[in-house]
């Protein structure tokens, strides 16, 4: 506010003008003496001026006052809550009766739990271990470990509940952020905590919604994110192997069904073969039997036209057929007994039995 | 003389802004005020804001904060009924609600925070040390997703019964805690846990026990897995036995009844002349089977060479 100043500057340079006017340096001619009388008479006054003028101006450069967009002004007459003040200039009763709390409603705040830069931000009731592995480790409904960390991230809805209800509310909601989380946490299984984030976020998020509304505290949760939640380092690899476990299990399966899946559809086409083999063999043995009935009965009919020289033409015929193709032949006369012993049977098949053990024996 | 009356009644006006400076006072939204009077309580206690006046000099206001305090309580170590040891750090929020008896009492927050110290403290591991660590832990029955095995499940559900739940323990402690905290004038509006968790030795015996389970869980998926394979492939060895065994008998159907049309064929045909299929067929199979290695032995007495010997016989 530099013009009152100025203002206030210039105020005085005219006053010890007026002053340095008088002043004993100053040659004073003798008329001016009751003017120099006057003058002294004036000077008391002139100091309650001066002090009027500094309040006048200190009250007065209290009644105004800007707000910035992001801001509401809370203002109090005398301590009581009188109203509040929406972005732009604003004038009030002067300072020491009435008093302006900026507040900044557009912002949203941000707090972290159990992530790096927590324990760089919280000035915490030291506990038995760092700040930000303190509230990130919690027990699950299990009795198990987990490790989740989390945002909230609020504004202030409410200035005057903000500004007058609860002492410390950043400390309260930081209480209650935890509290909440852990109960929330508290009533799921490990595993559920690990892969249901978004679920455990909403709830915890309502409850301190809740929590907060009952307080009073004039802060409204925009957003509650989970972040990576795991189990604590020593056990880990044992969930990995779980995961893994899970996978090996999916593995086996498939692999089983890919067995499945090659054999059976084989099978299926290989009965279908043999079915078909079946068949041909049934059509290929209905055809011949046909095909040998049809040619027994067309050499029968003609067979019986003539019976007996047909009979013999046809024995001879074959015999005709056969003799050239047989090997040694004997012929013995009916009356010549036991000649049968004499002779050297199956010399063809004996000499070409022992070639055969012979080349065996090579 | 005039300047006698001019300091005079300048005395006056400051001695009237002195007077009235000490007669005011400015009650903030937060705050309530206790007036009183050589050490004594006077009047009522002032829980409006605004501007109140009071005697000068005579009278002192004492200021007091209205709103929402927070009590934070000091962690410690707390076993539980099933001798697990724990590490419990609870908060409260608390208010005056009785400045006179606050302001006899304890005088001060620090002093009020010392009490609540002495009162809560103990309240709470009283409570968290009568209950399993469980009943501290869970705040309702609510059926979890542990991946165990379902043979083990009723045994798991009894372990996890929640008789209480935080919720009511919390309620509990604020019930023991309040009681004794009226005579101070505060009232506490609720205690919660904050942080629960293992101390460090058990944490590493929780750690074990945790390894344990997941490698239980893991071997159990893995046993799944081949069991299921072991299915598929008993799936598949029937499949095989049904279709091949299938397949067998519908191929010997077809073959018998092929047989059987074809019996059928050759027995209408050859029922004609039995002893000429005989015959025919008899010649047939000597074309078969007479080959070059036959040796042959004829007898002059046989059909075919009845003429070798002469013609005449």
């Amino acid at each position: 506010m530099n013009w009152d100043w100025e203002k206030l500057r210039q105020n005085q340079q005219k006053f010890e003008n007026k002053r340095e006017g008088g002043g004993p340096n100053m040659p004073i001619p003798p008329q001016m003496d009751e003017l120099l009388k006057k003058f002294k008479d004036f000077k008391l006054p002139g100091i309650f001026l001066v002090v009027i003028v500094l309040l006048v101006l200190f009250f007065g450069s209290s009644t105004f006052f800007t707000i910035k967009t992001e801001e509401v002004g809370v203002i109090q007459r005398f301590g009581k809550y009188t109203r509040i003040v929406q972005p732009g200039l604003n004038f009030k009763l002067p300072s020491g009766i009435e008093k302006v709390t900026k507040v900044k409603v557009k912002r949203i705040y941000k707090e972290e739990f159990g992530l790096q830069s927590d324990s760089a931000t919280s000035n915490y009731r030291a506990a038995s271990e760092s700040s930000s592995q303190g509230s990130s480790l919690m027990l699950t409904g299990d009795l198990n470990v987990a490790v989740v960390p989390w945002i909230v991230q609020y504004k202030i809805s409410n200035p005057s509940d903000y500004l007058f209800k609860v002492k410390d509310v950043r400390a309260i909601l930081r209480d209650m952020s935890e509290a909440t989380m852990r109960t929330v946490v508290g009533d799921r299984s490990i595993n559920e905590v690990i892969s249901k984030r978004e679920e455990i976020a909403l709830a915890a998020q309502q409850m301190l919604q809740h929590e907060m509304d009952q307080a009073q505290s004039g802060i409204k949760i925009v957003n509650l994110e989970m972040k990576k939640t795991n189990v604590p380092g020593p056990v880990q690899s044992s969930f990995n192997e779980v995961n893994q476990a899970i996978q090996e299990k999916e593995q086996t399966i498939y692999k089983a069904r890919e067995e499945y899946n090659k054999a059976v559809p084989l099978a299926r086409g290989e009965a279908k073969r043999v079915i078909k083999d079946a068949e041909g063999y049934a059509i290929d043995r209905v055809n011949r039997a046909q095909g040998d009935a049809t040619k027994f009965l067309a050499v029968y009919k003609a067979y019986a036209l003539a019976k007996d020289v047909t009979k013999k033409r046809l024995y001879l015929e074959s015999m005709l057929e056969i003799f050239p193709n047989l090997g040694p032949k004997y012929i013995i006369d009916s009356e010549q007994k036991n000649l049968l012993p004499f002779l050297n049977m199956g010399t063809g098949s004996s000499s070409a039995l022992q070639n055969s053990f012979l080349k065996k024996s090579e | 003389m005039n300047s006698i009356i001019k300091t005079l009644s300048l005395i006056v006006i400051a001695a009237g802004i002195i007077l009235v400076y000490s007669a005011a006072y400015i009650v903030d939204e937060t705050e309530q005020v206790l007036v009183t009077q050589f050490g004594r309580v006077v009047g009522k206690p002032v829980t409006t804001p605004g501007l109140k006046f009071k005697l000068p000099f005579f009278q002192v206001a004492n200021f007091f904060p209205k709103n929402l305090l927070t009590w934070d309580g000091d962690p410690g170590q707390v076993p539980t009924k099933d001798k697990t040891y724990i590490w419990v750090d609870a908060f409260a929020r608390w208010k005056i609600v009785d400045p006179i008896k606050y302001f006899q009492t304890v005088t001060n927050e620090l002093a009020a925070i010392e009490r609540l110290d002495d009162i809560i403290d103990p309240a709470m591991r009283n409570l968290v040390t009568s209950y399993p660590l469980v009943e501290s832990v869970r705040n309702t029955d609510r059926r979890m997703d542990t991946l165990e095995s379902v043979m083990d499940e009723n045994q798991k559900r009894v372990q996890y019964k929640v008789d209480l739940g935080r919720d009511e323990i919390t309620k509990r402690i604020l019930k023991q805690a309040s009681e004794k905290l009226t005579q101070f004038g505060v009232e506490l509006v609720d205690v919660k846990i904050k942080r629960i968790n293992y101390i460090e030795n058990v944490r590493e015996a929780v750690y074990n026990r945790m390894i344990a389970e997941r490698n239980q869980i893991a071997e159990k998926y893995r046993a799944e897995g081949m069991g299921e394979a072991s299915n598929i492939r008993g799936e598949k060895e029937k499949e095989l036995q049904v279709i091949k065994s299938q397949a067998y008998k519908d191929s010997q159907t077809v073959k018998g009844e092929a047989d059987a049309t074809a019996t059928k064929i050759y027995a209408d045909a050859y029922g004609a002349d039995p002893d000429f299929y005989a015959f025919i067929k008899t010649m047939e199979v000597y074309k078969e089977t007479m080959k070059k290695d036959s040796t042959l032995i004829l007898s002059t007495d046989s059909d075919f060479m009845k003429y070798f010997k002469g013609i005449e016989q």
